[in-house]
């Protein structure tokens, strides 16, 4: 399925594509924002990965006590895990274009809050699966928790910063991200580059651990 | 229905957690009280919503932990998964709304009373600690199938908890000075959240029981 080789030249591709236009394109001349503007192709599209990752692993955790099939289990962990390696390289983009924009690396920033909560419940959907050595209940009580834990978590996440003030982007007058206002010359880059890039490149990580957990729960088996 | 009536018995003739948690508010508070005095509104506030969090693992880690393993074979027998965490959430709920009474009422007698409505701010603590309990049954529903300790509980709790949090520290201003547009807004969501973690208890709840 995955297997093939195309998709992973495609993702080579497309980061090449991003980060040459990202370091080299045309980007508009804001005010304040200056060049970090160019920040957009990787923490915004590392942000969307992280959430495509979360919501994969979240699905997976459903089918997995829908199936009770291990290898289901497998994805729904391993795909958690490139979430938080997103959500971590998403949090330091942020903060260095923090540190020249707002002039501090950390200011207590609501979004800045709500990711690292994002990230503290995820490593403790680890702590909480590390704290078992039963497989089957492991799995399932992590299932539990990880769907758990993105129904309470997203909709916050989503919903409070929009009502509290926020220096970020996207809120509170200042110049959001959506559609209508990003340039032209980024969208061709944002879009069609960066994030489906980044999230190929997500997968890519995710499938290589994958086969690798399958790999040595397979050889555990047959040392049996 | 009558798992409800069993643990509220219980509590009613046992009354180990209404007066440990009493005794474990009633010091925390005096701590408090010996260490600020009469703080000013903000962290009056602030250091309410902390001790709602700390009463609320306390009280609700004891619901799930206090059931032995044949006890709960007992109740799989003669009760559905459903009825048993309704059972457990409506207990928590009853018992977090008592305590965020009491524990208001020691507060506003030691540490002074900051608040310029306080029926509003004791509709909303009992609403925060309705919310509150509802998180940490289930949480510890988890924890205890994972046959770990409270501490676990508060691992996966505190961050779970800290939108709810500031949620209600932002709706409980009303209660304090001139009420700013948005917070009818921010009651619903957060009634709207608890009325999903129900949802999603009642759904996940049977994954957890069966074994």
């Amino acid at each position: 399925m995955l297997r093939q080789n195309w998709w992973k030249i495609l993702c080579a591709a497309l980061l090449l594509y991003t980060i040459i236009m990202g370091f080299l394109g045309p980007v508009p001349a804001l005010p304040i924002l200056d060049e970090t503007i160019r920040n957009l192709y990787f923490h915004v599209a590392m942000w969307m990965a992280m959430m495509i990752a979360f919501i994969v692993s979240v699905i997976y955790s459903v089918k997995y006590l829908r199936s009770n099939s291990l290898v289901h289990d497998i994805y729904s962990l391993e795909y958690a895990r490139t979430g938080i390696v997103f959500g971590v390289l998403g949090l330091v983009t942020g903060s260095v274009w923090a540190r020249w924009t707002w002039g501090a690396f950390w200011s207590n920033d609501p979004k800045q809050l709500g990711a690292v909560i994002a990230l503290l419940i995820y490593l403790a959907y680890f702590v909480l699966r590390n704290s078992m050595t039963d497989l089957d209940k492991r799995a399932r009580i992590g299932a539990v928790y990880n769907i758990f834990a993105f129904a309470m978590l997203f909709p916050t996440i989503w919903i409070i910063p929009r009502m509290v003030e926020s220096l970020h982007p996207g809120g509170m007058g200042n110049p959001a991200f959506d559609t209508k206002d990003i340039d032209a010359r980024m969208r061709i880059v944002f879009w069609p580059g960066a994030v489906p890039g980044w999230t190929l490149l997500g997968v890519w990580i995710t499938t290589l651990r994958i086969r690798l957990r399958l790999l040595e729960e397979k050889r555990t088996h047959s040392n049996v | 229905m009558a798992l409800f009536k069993k643990d509220v018995l219980l509590e009613v003739r046992q009354q180990y957690t209404f007066y440990g948690v009493l005794l474990y508010v009633a010091s925390t508070i005096f701590v408090l009280y010996l260490a600020m005095g009469q703080p000013e509104a903000a962290v009056w506030k602030g250091l309410f919503w902390m001790m709602q969090l700390f009463i609320c693992v306390n009280a609700v880690a004891k619901s799930f932990l206090q059931e032995g393993k044949e006890r709960l074979l007992y109740f799989y027998s003669i009760a559905g998964a459903r009825d048993f965490i309704l059972s457990k959430l409506l207990f928590n709920a009853l018992l977090m709304v008592v305590m965020s009474l009491v524990s208001m009422v020691l507060f506003l007698l030691m540490l002074g009373d900051p608040t310029s409505d306080a029926v509003a701010f004791l509709l909303i603590s009992s609403l925060g600690g309705v919310s509150l309990s509802l998180v940490f049954t289930f949480l510890a529903a988890i924890a205890a199938r994972a046959q770990q300790s409270a501490a676990l509980m508060a691992i996966l709790g505190f961050p779970l908890v800290i939108p709810q949090l500031l949620l209600l520290n932002k709706i409980s201003t009303i209660a304090f000075a001139e009420v700013q547009g948005g917070l009818a807004g921010m009651i619903v969501l957060l009634a709207a959240l608890d009325v999903m973690i129900v949802v999603l208890a009642i759904i996940l709840f049977p994954f957890l029981w069966k074994d």
